[in-house]
């Protein structure tokens, strides 16, 4: 069964139409790229299926449960809409780390708030917020920053932040972790970092969506490319076919347009 | 008339003015931020009614406010009187809530979405959002622009001599009438002075504390 699968999703700006039925689904462990030039609705996907906007239309649906619905017009509650988002974790393009916390407590925030509603949170909670800790100090391991767990945000470099984003992102144990457009407010010699750890990550069978420019990254580490342009998903397929030998004249533009660069 | 005697008698002035700032701070730091919601409140009716509010509080003397909250209650429904300084409080609270709410807003609306965003996305509530992640960034924000404001409010309290509560200039200003003593008068301005000195190394030390990062 799919893990996400999204259907017909419509998004209106006002008069703007910024996405006219967009429709995929991946698989467990399938690692998919988004790719498209700027304009194309690639992030305003990306924030609809994270609820960081309401579709207009379309549904979404998570291990074939729909968690998304726009039919339904029943109002969802708050805490609702929160379980759902914890099926997701999401890297953003400006890491958007919270500033006054160290790495470390950047990463644990989450997890610890989470904690609190559990039943044996009052007994247990030393022993709790120990084993939150000791994950967390991990995944920042993973991401290799186990030397800055105790630095602030504005103490990293860009890559650095990014990790921490990514680790954050890690502590919630998401079904599916999106990134947007990861690298693209790094300096290019920071990028290589950052697609080390997703390259690593998709080894370990995470499940990722990733809208990115870096061509060359996504043909080596997606399972899947899909094209957008104009709100549409135009092409989609193995990143042999999609970037390789592109069918399509969109596609085959933006492709012709990045080899220029 | 000795230095010792005059001290003594501005010192017990300078409680009252001590009791109306220490007061109005505590009061109107919460009610300003309730004022900041409500002119942030996405309900146009009660946003509008909140800016109107906040307009015509800023827009009009504190002193005026001050004889009006005293006088207007007796004018228009025929009560009685209340206490002088209640009357100096509610002015000054009222007056200084809408100036820190909109130096809230100020300090609330120049936090990036993202930061709400990456909280919503981790899971937190709306509340938790604002009180572990917005606020202390406000915070760290606005206390230039709140100490500016907590300085004024400092002298400001001898407005409240306008209704004849006896804070230090009503106190020093006796002398003139019955002593013929000018000097305690000036001699008050070093009880604002070295106050405010006070306030200001508290404040610098507060921005130090929170000077660990930047964003």
């Amino acid at each position: 069964m799919a893990i996400l699968e999204v259907k017909n999703i419509h998004k209106n700006f006002g008069k703007t139409k910024v996405l006219k039925g967009v429709s995929f689904s991946m698989e467990k462990s399938e690692v998919v790229a988004i790719l498209g030039s700027s304009g194309s609705g690639k992030t305003t996907l990306l924030r609809c299926i994270n609820f960081l906007e309401t579709a207009d239309k379309g549904q979404i649906l998570v291990e074939g449960k729909p968690i998304f619905d726009a039919s339904d017009k029943r109002k969802k509650s708050a805490s609702e809409i929160r379980d759902m988002q914890l099926n997701f974790g999401m890297v953003f393009q400006s890491f958007n780390l919270f500033p006054q916390y160290s790495a470390l407590e950047n990463v644990m925030l989450a997890p610890k708030l989470l904690a609190k509603e559990r039943a044996d949170f009052r007994q247990n909670k030393k022993q709790i917020y120990k084993e939150i800790e000791q994950t967390c100090i991990q995944l920042l391991d993973r991401v290799g920053l186990s030397q800055k767990l105790s630095n602030y945000p504005c103490e990293l470099s860009g890559g650095q932040q990014q990790r921490v984003s990514i680790a954050r992102a890690l502590a919630l144990n998401p079904k599916v972790l999106f990134f947007d457009e990861p690298t693209s407010a790094l300096d290019p010699e920071l990028t290589g970092e950052i697609l080390k750890v997703i390259r690593d990550l998709a080894r370990k069978q995470m499940t990722m969506i990733i809208v990115t420019h870096e061509i060359e990254f996504a043909r080596n580490v997606a399972d899947r490319i899909i094209f957008m342009d104009g709100g549409v998903v135009v092409e989609e397929g193995a990143p042999q076919y999609v970037i390789d030998n592109p069918q399509n004249e969109r596609t085959r533009a933006f492709l012709s347009k990045l080899s220029e660069r | 008339m000795g230095f010792l005697e005059v001290t003594l008698t501005l010192l017990s002035g300078f409680k009252t003015t001590f009791f109306i700032f220490i007061a109005t701070l505590l009061l109107s730091l919460p009610l300003g931020l309730i004022i900041t919601f409500g002119s942030m409140c996405r309900f146009l009716p009660i946003k509008i009614l909140v800016r109107t509010f906040v307009w015509i509080i800023r827009g009009t003397p504190l002193m005026l406010q001050i004889i009006l909250v005293f006088y207007g209650p007796g004018l228009l429904w025929d009560m009685d009187a209340m206490a002088r300084t209640t009357a100096v409080l509610i002015a000054f609270v009222v007056n200084y809530s809408a100036y820190f709410s909109e130096i809230y807003r100020g300090g609330i609306e120049s936090v990036s979405k993202g930061q709400y965003e990456a909280g919503q996305v981790l899971g937190l509530t709306k509340v938790q959002v604002f009180f572990r992640i917005v606020l202390f960034q406000v915070i760290k924000r606005i206390v230039p622009p709140m100490s500016n404001e907590i300085i004024t409010l400092v002298k400001d309290t001898s407005l409240a001599r306008i209704i004849a509560v006896e804070e230090i200039i009503m106190v020093a200003q006796r002398y003139i009438s019955a002593k013929a003593l000018i000097w305690p008068l000036f001699y008050s301005g070093a009880f604002y002075l070295i106050f405010c000195g006070l306030l200001t190394i508290l404040f610098w030390f507060i921005e130090k504390k929170l000077d660990y990062y930047h964003s």
